[in-house]
């Protein structure tokens, strides 16, 4: 309370203006919307293919013709139970659609086939590392939708233009309980959804792309206080950094409504990531009345005995058994653990390598040289040219001597731009370690006669030297020449 | 066209009439309905599709043993067909021609049939009367200042009028039965998810059924085996064998028959009492028992329905917005266009069902009106139940209260509703229901109606049929 | 029931049908609702405790189709039946900036 205190004689206390921000409690609820993995839309045979031109992947059902009908796609539904049962859970056995009802030109039919009071799944939970704790954030319910279409305002002077190859892609929709209590705590949840359901193989999960999308419940509240403040909705988020910073936005803008004695009206804020500020959405008539009813054209969802076991059984490795496993079977540090489970491309990938590869020497190299050259072009480590194969041939290569570890840097580089096969490479390219005594030693005697004054100093006994010639026979030899080798003849040599 | 549709395509087979000269003469006959007779059945006469599919069937030695070989046949206009307009009766679907085609209508094509028109019907089927329809009332062909009935009141009236022996219509409340009872033809409903919906514009899902005409049981059975069966476009559509619906049975001996005491209430007009009443001593004079039955919900039906259908219809028209096909008006922005299309394009009794769904459905609303229907309308499926499993094997009652009235005649929308007295509740309970003619009423058609449990089409055949053979002549006069 | 249908109810209930209603066609159907919906009072005096709502449920549950197969022809394109098409988009007037999905 930033209130003036006067003491009975007159001396005033300092105005100690606490943050309200301190006060108040953030209290935040996630929905993220993840677009399931499958090649036909939900409720049509119609390609789910991104980029394709516009209104091209489209027929008499997702382009809500008259008389067209909705026939659920079953991979969708194994993809929703899969995604269900990773996040531990209840899934239900009947479930009902439900139409959504509301009028946007990129919902075909006015209304989204959506679930409503008898959702797929319930009661599930995500455990996931915040700063240097273990959280827990329970997830309310899990249920099956499809996707609308696109809409471009900016495309057409005067008009909005929609795409509806979008439109019937099947959708999850995680809705988490309101348990996240700070921007980080919701970064990381978001962070742990996306590894698990990536994990799971239902969906590319990433915001970039839309496949996965993020609505942000946030209310504050004094800390203490039980009962939950006034939420608003803040949507508009294009990234998970994104939604960190609308988070802490939104959060100081309702501590500041309220500290001057305002409420919170509840409301719909668009974040704006250029600007760093919500602003309302358009100001609409009341709340939304969207007039759920179950869904005539679609008999209840009824999973067949057994199902939900035969998807738990056969649940790819989630990240938490992966990480177990990397450190039991591969013997790698924690630090190593984490970063090549991070993503599940680079786990898989790593998996691949050291199947044919020394373990630690792969992780060093696709920590160190293939990530480096992943960032550097921007490229996913499934489009990246060295192959799994080809990267644990290298290694190969080096630990049999037959290339030094210069030289393998090189064959990698070349590798990187234009693939191949390092033996070949390495041939093509006369990186063949030399070990052959007497070829060293003619390159040893050449390095000597061009750098005397350094061969001198290292006869001297300044041993650090050694590393100077080994160097430029390294270079005279374009890295073939075997380094090893070159500092006991050196050695030798030189006595030292 | 005198001749039923099997003997038609007995006749093709046989290479005693060709396609096209069949097709021909029912092309001729619709023109004349319509130009000569101002009945206004049609709202597309297809001349050149007709031809063309006849010529097409002409030397098509595939399709030798099609049962509807060469049989001309009408269909409603809300159901899609490839190349012809879909109205639905409607002005919001001006200019909209149908880019994929029905199931059903598909079906018909591989049987042989040769579609010959889109029939006149009320506004996206919401009527009794087809007085609702934005191409004009139809006239009943056997009275021409009267109505036809509705919503299927095109199909109706195309084989009342003998233009060809089959037609096709959608059941909702009764939509079939009751322009076959004032036409003085064969109507029937099948089970719901008997015929596949996918291509049939949807009014209330989950009511909605694709429904049969025939001059004769004969016929309407035939066309009935065509159509149904499962469909993997439609998922509402069921998993149940399709018998031959031509078998008859001999005598009626074990057969129980229910007369409802709900529909025969004093009120009733005594004509159409008389009618029942004779219809039934024929089934007891081939072996039936007739028993008296109750089915105590009978009267929550209407209240049901029309809380029920609208609901769904209001959802259902949602997607006529001028978005992506038929009628665009334009107004201030996008809300605009919204409300400029469709209240230009929608007629009255269309908007007053679309407000009255959307109301029910709404916040505060939902529990007292559509939930307590949906619950209300299990209990009137269980009258039916309880009924058929006491042993009774079909219900026989009157198919409507009236005979065919003039139009404007019922300028209350409730009074206009309670046409659908007798028919509402099979839809509601999705059950098998059949009406035949049973003689006249001061010279008007009337009809008579059986009901069966689901799935029990043949049994509901088999006693069409005998009470159509024991009245003979009789059903006409 | 419930209580009478005002033309408030009338103009809240056509806006979320996005119909255009005219004063006197909105006059009217207020008349013509709270007509219908007397007649459904009658409902209320049903006891449906535990009674279930019913559904298209025909015991087997809803029937799955596999992730694949062509996609259902079009006879044409949309671009033949749509009002306006520009670019291979759908165009509609512009929505305002940011403009919500509206109940």
């Amino acid at each position: 309370m930033s209130a003036e205190n006067r003491e009975p004689s007159g001396v005033r206390l300092s105005q100690s203006r606490t943050p309200p921000s301190t006060e108040y409690e953030m209290v935040v609820g996630l929905e993220v919307h993840v677009q399931l993995k499958t090649r036909t839309k939900a409720f049509c045979r119609c390609s789910t293919s991104f980029g394709d031109a516009p209104n091209t992947n489209v027929c008499p059902v997702c382009l809500a013709l008259p008389g067209a009908l909705p026939v659920l796609n079953a991979e969708a539904v194994e993809l929703a139970v899969r995604a269900a049962v990773g996040l531990g859970c209840t899934v239900h056995e009947t479930s009902i659609f439900a139409r959504k009802n509301y009028f946007y030109p990129d919902l075909p039919k006015g209304y989204q086939i959506s679930q409503f009071d008898r959702p797929l799944a319930t009661g599930g939970r995500l455990e996931f590392p915040v700063a240097d704790r273990s959280t827990t954030v329970g997830i309310t319910r899990v249920h099956m939708e499809e996707d609308a279409g696109k809409s471009l305002h900016d495309r057409f002077p005067g008009a909005t233009a929609i795409d509806l190859n979008r439109a019937g892609v099947p959708l999850i929709e995680i809705v988490s309980e309101p348990d996240m209590r700070s921007p980080a705590e919701a970064g990381a949840y978001l962070r742990a959804l996306k590894q698990i359901l990536e994990y799971a193989r239902i969906s590319d999960v990433s915001m970039e792309e839309g496949s996965l999308r993020v609505d942000a419940n946030v209310s504050a509240r004094r800390r203490g206080e039980t009962r939950l403040g006034q939420k608003t909705e803040v949507k508009n988020m294009n990234s998970f950094s994104g939604v960190e910073r609308a988070l802490e936005v939104e959060f100081a803008r309702q501590c500041e409504l309220l500290e001057r004695g305002g409420s919170v009206e509840q409301q719909t804020m668009l974040w704006d990531g250029a600007t760093g500020q919500v602003r309302p959405a358009r100001a609409k008539e009341g709340s939304h009345d969207y007039r759920y009813f179950p869904e005539p054209d679609l008999p209840p969802l009824v999973l067949e005995a057994g199902f939900v076991r035969r998807v738990r059984e056969s649940l790819p490795e989630l990240p938490a058994e992966r990480r177990a496993r990397f450190a039991s079977e591969y013997k790698l540090t924690a630090y190593d653990v984490d970063v090549l489970t991070s993503a599940v491309a680079v786990a898989d990938y790593f998996e691949r390598v050291a199947d044919r590869a020394d373990p630690k020497t792969a992780a060093n190299w696709i920590m160190g040289e293939v990530l480096a050259a992943l960032r550097a072009s921007g490229q996913a480590i499934d489009e990246f040219m060295v192959r799994p194969a080809d990267l644990a041939a290298l290694l190969g290569l080096v630990a049999s001597g037959t290339v030094s570890h210069t030289a393998a840097k090189q064959i990698f580089a070349v590798m990187a731009a234009k693939g191949g096969n390092p033996a070949e490479i390495a041939n093509a390219q006369g990186l063949l370690q030399v070990s052959d005594d007497d070829q060293l030693r003619r390159w040893l005697d050449e390095v000597v006669a061009e750098h005397p004054r350094e061969a001198e100093r290292l006869a001297a006994g300044e041993k650090k030297l050694q590393g100077v010639l080994i160097g430029a026979v390294m270079k005279k030899s374009k890295g073939s020449a075997d380094p090893k080798r070159l500092g006991q003849l050196l050695a030798e040599r030189f006595g030292t | 066209m005198s001749a039923n549709a099997s003997g038609i395509a007995a006749a093709v087979r046989s290479g005693a009439r060709a396609p096209r000269a069949i097709a021909d003469e029912a092309l001729t006959k619709a023109h004349a309905a319509d130009e000569r007779d101002q009945l206004n059945i049609f709202i597309t006469i297809a001349d050149r599709y007709a031809r063309d599919a006849a010529a097409a069937l002409e030397g098509d030695a595939a399709r030798h043993e099609a049962p509807l070989l060469g049989v001309p046949y009408v269909a409603k206009d809300n159901l899609s067909v490839t190349g012809l307009p879909v109205t639905c009766g409607s002005r919001i679907l001006e200019g909209y021609v149908g880019p994929y085609t029905a199931t059903a209508i598909e079906r018909m094509t591989r049987a042989g049939a040769i579609l010959v028109g889109k029939t006149n019907m009320d506004e996206f089927a919401m009527g009794s009367s087809t007085e609702y329809s934005a191409f004009g009332v139809t006239r009943n062909p056997l009275a021409p200042t009267l109505v036809p009935g509705g919503s299927s009141g095109g199909s109706a009236a195309a084989v009342a009028a003998g233009i060809a022996p089959i037609g096709l219509g959608s059941e909702t409340g009764g939509s079939v039965r009751q322009p076959a009872a004032f036409c003085g033809i064969v109507g029937v409903k099948p089970t719901y998810g008997r015929v596949s919906r996918y291509g049939l514009v949807a009014f209330a899902s989950s009511l909605d059924q694709i429904g049969v005409f025939g001059r004769d049981v004969q016929d309407a059975a035939l066309a009935m085996r065509v159509i149904a069966g499962r469909d993997d476009l439609d998922a509402t559509s069921a998993d149940v064998a399709v018998p031959g619906y031509g078998a008859r049975a001999g005598s009626l001996k074990g057969t129980v028959i229910g007369k409802p005491r709900e529909y025969f209430p004093p009120e009733l007009d005594p004509k159409i009492a008389a009618l029942c009443g004779a219809a039934l001593e024929r089934l007891r004079a081939l072996g039936a028992e007739v028993r008296d039955v109750s089915l105590p919900h009978t009267a929550m039906a209407i209240p049901v329905y029309y809380i029920v259908a609208p609901a769904e219809a209001s959802s259902n028209l949602a997607r006529f917005d001028g978005v992506r096909y038929g009628l665009r008006m334009e107004g201030d922005g996008l809300r605009g266009m919204y409300e400029a299309t469709r209240s230009k394009g929608f007629g009255p009794e269309v908007t007053r069902r679309i407000m009255l769904g959307t109301y029910v459905l709404s916040a505060g609303y939902y529990d007292a009106y559509y939930r307590k229907a949906m619950q209300v309308r299990t209990l009137i499926t269980d009258d039916f139940r309880k009924v058929f499993a006491s042993g009774v094997h079909a219900l026989f009652t009157p198919t409507t209260p009236t005979p065919a009235f003039a139009p404007g005649s019922k300028s209350d929308p409730y009074e206009m509703y309670l046409s659908d007295i007798f028919t509402c509740t099979a839809n509601l309970a999705g059950i098998p229901a059949i009406s035949v003619p049973i003689g006249r009423v001061n010279g008007l058609p009337a009809g008579g109606q059986f009901m069966c449990a689901h799935f029990e089409e043949q049994r509901m055949f088999e006693l069409s049929f005998a009470l159509e053979a024991a009245l003979g002549a009789e059903a006409h006069r | 029931m419930a209580n009478p249908v005002t033309i408030a109810d009338v103009r809240h209930v056509a806006s979320l049908a996005r119909l255009g209603l005219s004063d006197e066609r909105a006059d009217v159907l207020t008349r013509d609702l709270n007509t219908i919906l007397e007649h459904m009072a009658v409902l209320g005096g049903v006891d449906t405790s535990g009674v279930a709502e019913a559904t298209t449920a025909s015991g087997t549950g809803m029937p799955l189709r596999p992730d694949g197969g062509a996609p259902i022809p079009l006879l044409e394109p949309p671009a033949a039946f749509a009002p306006a098409m520009r670019d291979g988009l759908l165009q509609v007037p512009r929505l305002a900036t940011h403009e919500q999905a509206e109940s």
